[in-house]
């Protein structure tokens, strides 16, 4: 990696190169608005953990003895609409995706820093209210806010939820935008599309989603807001309009949604599966463009939510398959990412393990949506656990542990610090033993017909109350598990070994720079010769074992 | 930051280039692929509201001609024209501007600027009258709802809403309120559209735009011809689907 | 199904079916996800890394692998898919001579009524072997009817009638949830489907006689709302249409189209007349939008529907067979 200059000491970067809290306010490095991200969304995920703690513990008992009905209702509704629009939706994108796609692809910047900024304090603003609307009084939709509920029937803080969603979803757009005009304009000389790492392609397809998806739910949000407001009965039955209606626009936006989560995760799994097992990605382009396959056809599936909501058998029938093509490109991936294995050099560092993780996980939460898909099984299954556990074993078991894998891999990076590898491993395992007891049990309830958003349920079925107690246990280990990194990646920003610039001696062009980068990413514009994940020349294709690994950084 | 410190060697850098990019064209390009994504975006932000338009159209095909008519179609007329000439003046600034004629770009984008507020004020014409006429969807303003005077068969008064055989009174709220979220979320964009031309106007006033850039009045033009362009899908959905049967009213 | 196996009692025709392809699906998940599992450990293990400085050879990547691996899931998606969909037909195909049983949603209690009068909350009677259908509507938000021993489910949707039916095989007592999230209470409005043997069923439905049936009832409401005015004392017609068989009947409107008359159309012409006139007749009907509550609405449909013995295939509007609409309303049916 000749062409690169790395700086020798680590004196300025992104971090010291200003101080203040102003310079951190009114930053436009990407880099440090990732960080206000990180902070941001790590909070929420905070609340959102505390609200799932509430719903286990009270699951307990059949009896709903902890809260009243209407507190549980809240409960779980906050929790979806944390996690998901304040969690889940940002995410990757906006923490790792912000930080890594600029230097990914050889930039110095997200093509509109302040817009990158905007689209922060728009979050923020979203949050504030969502915030306001949580403690002025909470709300008890559900995250889905089927009317005629949400607009007519509940006497909780619908609007200003709404709004505060309204607004953060300004803020997935105009990070989806940014997204895609860096790519497409921003690449260094030499970054051809077909050597960008898989992460980038994958945050390609997001932006799509993110851009095609939000506006629909935004604009849908409001429609609920206003006839909240102004009685008006654009879905309405007594004025002539169709509650179904609003449950076709909701999933057009938010079955796409659950891809904005997703994809990311799978643009970190590809980049830990190779970068850990030192190999190319296996079907590199097959990889790609099941991101953007996946993109697409995630927006022809939404009518698979609506199978029992009334919706006709014909309609169903094309929903059903469309939805069982989805599957196809998700398999694609998983083969390819195990095919990637064979033959490498597999490291058990603690984001491997995570990646690992979820190729496992997602396996099975991808697998358990065809039992949604499928419409008979799914007349039986919808609205039961059976779909919570499965939508958790995607968002927790396939989203969060590529996240927390993700930040593992780039923390180095980020921080400039290692975090001990020893309790990374410790807590990954708990993690993943943890997130299967939580959710496995939730599968078989559902199967035994416990319908979601229960406050209470027959005492007499004592084997439900069994799998709700497995599940309540598994949940305080997940939980346990996800402090134990939150205390000692704090830890290492103190106290952590000082990071080499490349400590996994990889390829990748933001390994390639200082660690932590400078403000402009790299000293000079970087000039691109490589295919990705390319550990070795072409010509040693033909060659196993040893050749000699070019130092990135000479101590 | 220093100033154009990423500028390759052979450019001289210019003022307007922002460090992170590597020369003009490459911010010139982003910029407008920018706002090509956020219009985009704004289809499909539109898009929602034509749905609903479209599926209760056919679900109440009478109620919603009958609340056509009595949209004013001379008006409407009129503001399609205004907001096409404005379309062309815009094209003339962007085209000033490419070949550094300052003073045009200028004079037209006062232009446009002007037909722009002409529209609104057209629009908000009509919609006082739909104020007169009880015809504010819901309580959408609490001291003056819905309740439009229904006119009898052989009434001719244009101020009470004439309903053809099999529409209800109910359904031409749901038109209204359909009518007001789309008419509303377009002026919206038109007063953003203004707000936007005013900045465009300072900068070409102070001279910022030369042959060499001419990027920011390149992409607010992108911006105006889309909110054009919506009006123009606007005006046959909501004013003209269903003239044929004016008869009955 | 034995009671070992984490699944509810199955006790209609159709719930064997779903267990079926339920366990179809598990054995598919199951053995891809031991096989990805059982690969990926392995690799990890053979190929972990002996030595820091080891570069493994790079491999492309193969066409016919892909392929492989694409068309194999989409094969077993197909069947999946295709056995699905056979099921959920069976499941949503209308009941034919099915005991029809007018179901109310309403936050937070369910409302049952059978066209023989009796009135149940929460609690549903049925015989054993015999089809039931459930026309179901809501008073208020969105609910869900789903009883797990029967694999069915289904949204109760304000506005328009949706139906479920179910065949029980075997007597007993057993939950039903409403599964579509409905406000404070939504987890208390549950309650039991009581499947009896047909004597025991027949000695229920005596014992509890002597309330109104729906059609009696609407017929009530048909004159109390001033329906025979223009409809006719006997719904013979007038300046309205005549009522007498137009259940099931097609229905030429003023645009010249046509339409079925079901139940969800005599609702719509009940609340919304001007939408779908019959040809011949001008828009003049008031509506009844807010004047009649669901319970009353259902009432009157079932008072309709007494005056046509047709079933709703045959398309002939006959001329009245009867003018005692109770017992019109009595199922025809026959038990297997």
């Amino acid at each position: 990696m000749e062409e690169f200059e790395i700086p020798k000491q680590p004196g300025s970067n992104y971090l010291n190169a200003e101080y203040g809290l102003k310079s951190w306010l009114l930053t436009k490095d990407h880099k440090r608005i990732a960080l206000l991200y990180l902070g941001a969304i790590s909070f929420f995920f905070f609340i959102g953990s505390l609200y799932a703690m509430a719903i286990r513990l009270e699951l307990l008992t059949p009896q709903g003895d902890l809260m009243q009905s209407s507190t549980y209702n809240k409960t779980f509704t906050q929790h979806g609409i944390i996690m998901v629009f304040f969690f889940l939706i940002p995410s990757i994108p906006a923490t790792l995706g912000n930080f890594l796609i600029p230097m990914m692809i050889g930039a110095k910047d997200l093509a509109f820093p302040r817009i990158n900024l905007l689209s922060w304090y728009i979050y923020m603003i979203g949050g504030v209210i969502t915030i306001y609307a949580l403690l002025a009084g909470g709300v008890d939709t559900g995250w889905t806010f089927y009317v005629p509920y949400s607009t007519t029937f509940s006497n909780s803080y619908v609007i200003a939820t709404g709004l505060g969603i309204f607004i953060n979803g300004f803020s997935s757009i105009l990070t989806g935008l940014n997204f895609i005009v860096t790519i497409h304009t921003m690449r260094a000389p030499g970054m051809t599309w077909f050597r960008m790492p898989l992460f980038v392609w994958a945050h390609y397809a997001t932006s799509l989603i993110m851009i095609l998806g939000t506006p629909v739910v935004a604009i849908t949000i409001l429609l609920v807001a206003l006839e909240r407001l102004a009685h008006i009965g654009i879905f309405d039955p007594a004025a002539g309009g169709d509650p179904v209606l609003f449950q076709h626009l909701f999933w057009f936006y938010s079955h796409p949604a659950v891809y904005i989560m997703v994809l990311p995760a799978m643009g970190v799994v590809s980049e830990l599966i190779a970068n850990f097992s030192r190999k190319n990605i296996f079907g590199y382009k097959f990889v790609a463009f099941s991101s953007l396959a996946i993109a697409v056809l995630g927006f022809l599936v939404w009518g698979h939510h609506l199978f029992v909501a009334s919706q006709s058998v014909y309609a169903g029938m094309i929903f059903s398959f469309l939805s069982f093509t989805v599957a196809i490109p998700s398999a694609i991936k998983v083969f390819n990412w195990t095919a990637t294995l064979y033959k490498g050099s597999i490291s058990y560092d603690t984001p491997m393990l995570y990646g690992l993780g979820f190729i496992g996980l997602f396996t099975i939460g991808g697998l358990t949506g065809m039992f949604l898909a499928s419409l008979a099984t799914d007349v039986h299954l919808s609205d039961t656990y059976f779909v919570v556990a499965h939508f958790h074993y995607i968002m927790v078991g396939g989203t969060l542990l590529a996240y927390l894998g993700g930040l593992h891999y780039w923390w180095p990076k980020i921080s400039g610090r290692m975090y001990p590898e020893g309790w990374g491993r410790f807590s990954a395992l708990i993690v993943f033993v943890g997130f299967n007891l939580t959710f496995s049990p939730q599968f078989l309830l559902g199967y035994m017909g416990m319908p979601r958003r229960y406050h209470t349920y027959p005492a007499e079925l004592v084997s439900w109350q069994v799998l709700h107690v497995l599940s309540t246990a598994g949940a305080s280990i997940l939980g346990v598990g996800l402090m134990i990194p939150l205390v000692y990646l704090a830890w290492s920003l103190r106290y952590g070994r000082i990071a080499e610039a490349n400590p996994w001696h990889l390829p990748g062009l933001e390994w390639q720079t200082a660690s932590p980068p400078p403000t402009e990413n790299f000293l000079t514009t970087p000039i691109v010769t490589h295919e990705a994940y390319e550990f070795a020349p072409p010509e040693h294709k033909e060659v196993v074992g040893k050749f000699e690994r070019q130092q990135p950084a000479e101590t | 930051m220093p100033e154009g410190l990423a500028a390759t060697h052979d450019h001289p850098s210019h003022p307007a280039l922002q460090h992170h990019f590597e020369n003009m064209e490459q911010q010139r390009e982003a910029g407008t692929l920018g706002m090509w994504v956020f219009l985009v975006t704004e289809i499909m932000f539109f898009g929602g509201m034509f749905l609903a338009y479209t599926l209760y159209r056919f679900e109440y095909p009478a109620a919603f001609v009958s609340a056509s008519n009595h949209l004013d179609i001379k008006l409407g007329a009129i503001n399609t024209a205004v907001l096409i000439v404005s379309s062309f003046t815009m094209a003339t600034a962007v085209y000033s501007t490419q070949v550094g004629r300052q003073r045009t770009t200028i004079i037209c984008l006062i232009l446009t600027m002007i037909l722009g507020a002409t529209f609104l004020g057209i629009k908000g014409i009509e919609y006082h009258d739909k104020y007169n006429d009880h015809l504010i969807p819901g309580q959408l303003i609490p001291s003056r709802p819905f309740a439009p005077e229904v006119a009898k068969p052989g009434d001719t008064d244009p101020h009470k809403l004439h309903l053809i055989e099999g529409a209800t009174v109910q359904n031409v709220q749901l038109f209204y309120w359909i009518y007001f979220a789309m008419t509303g979320m377009h002026a919206l964009h038109m007063i953003i559209g203004l707000g936007i031309m005013t900045v465009i106007l300072i900068m070409a006033w102070r001279g910022k735009f030369s042959p060499e850039y001419h990027a920011p009045v390149e992409i607010s033009g992108l911006y105006w011809h889309f909110v054009d362009i919506i009006w123009i899908f606007l005006f046959p959905l909501l004013y003209l689907l269903g003239r044929h049967l004016e008869g009955h009213g | 199904m034995q009671s070992w196996l984490p699944v509810p009692e199955s006790a209609s025709t159709l719930s064997g079916d779903v267990d079926a392809l339920y366990f179809y699906i598990w054995g598919v998940t199951i053995f891809f996800t031991l096989l990805i599992s059982v690969v990926v450990i392995f690799f990890v293990i053979r190929y972990r890394r002996r030595n820091p400085f080891e570069i493994p050879r790079p491999i492309e990547g193969s066409h016919k692998l892909e392929t492989l691996w694409s068309v194999i899931p989409l094969l077993i998606a197909i069947t999946f898919f295709v056995w699905g969909a056979k099921l959920y037909f069976a499941q949503y195909k209308p009941a034919q001579n099915a005991i029809e049983v007018y179901v109310v949603g309403k936050q937070w209690m369910w409302k049952f009524q059978h066209a023989t009068g009796q009135r149940e909350i929460n609690e549903l009677h049925v015989p054993v072997g015999r089809k039931v259908k459930l026309i179901m509507t809501t008073e208020d938000v969105i609910h869900d009817v789903f009883v797990p021993a029967f694999r069915i489910k289904a949204d109760v949707v304000a506005g328009k009638y949706t139906t479920e039916w179910f065949e029980a095989t075997k007597p007993g007592t057993y939950n039903f949830f409403c599964a579509e999230y409905c406000g404070m209470n939504h987890s208390g409005m549950r309650g039991y489907v009581v499947v009896m043997e047909p004597t025991e069923y027949e000695n229920w439905l005596s014992g509890n006689a002597g309330q109104t049936s729906p059609a009696a009832a609407g017929r009530n409401l048909f004159e109390s709302l001033g329906c025979i005015s223009c409809h006719g004392a006997n719904a013979e017609g007038g300046r309205g249409p005549a009522l007498l068989g137009v259940y099931g009947s097609k229905v030429v409107l003023n645009n010249n189209s046509s339409v079925t008359a079901d139940e969800g159309y005599i609702r719509e012409s009940i609340l919304n007349p001007q939408a779908k006139l019959v040809t011949g007749f001008g828009p003049i009907m008031p509506s009844f939008q807010g004047q009649i509550s669901e319970e009353q609405l259902l009432d009157v449909v079932a008072y309709i529907k007494s005056l046509s013995t047709t079933k709703p295939e045959q398309a002939t509007a006959k001329p009245a067979p009867s003018a005692t609409p109770s017992t019109g309303a009595k199922p025809s049916a026959t038990p297997k």
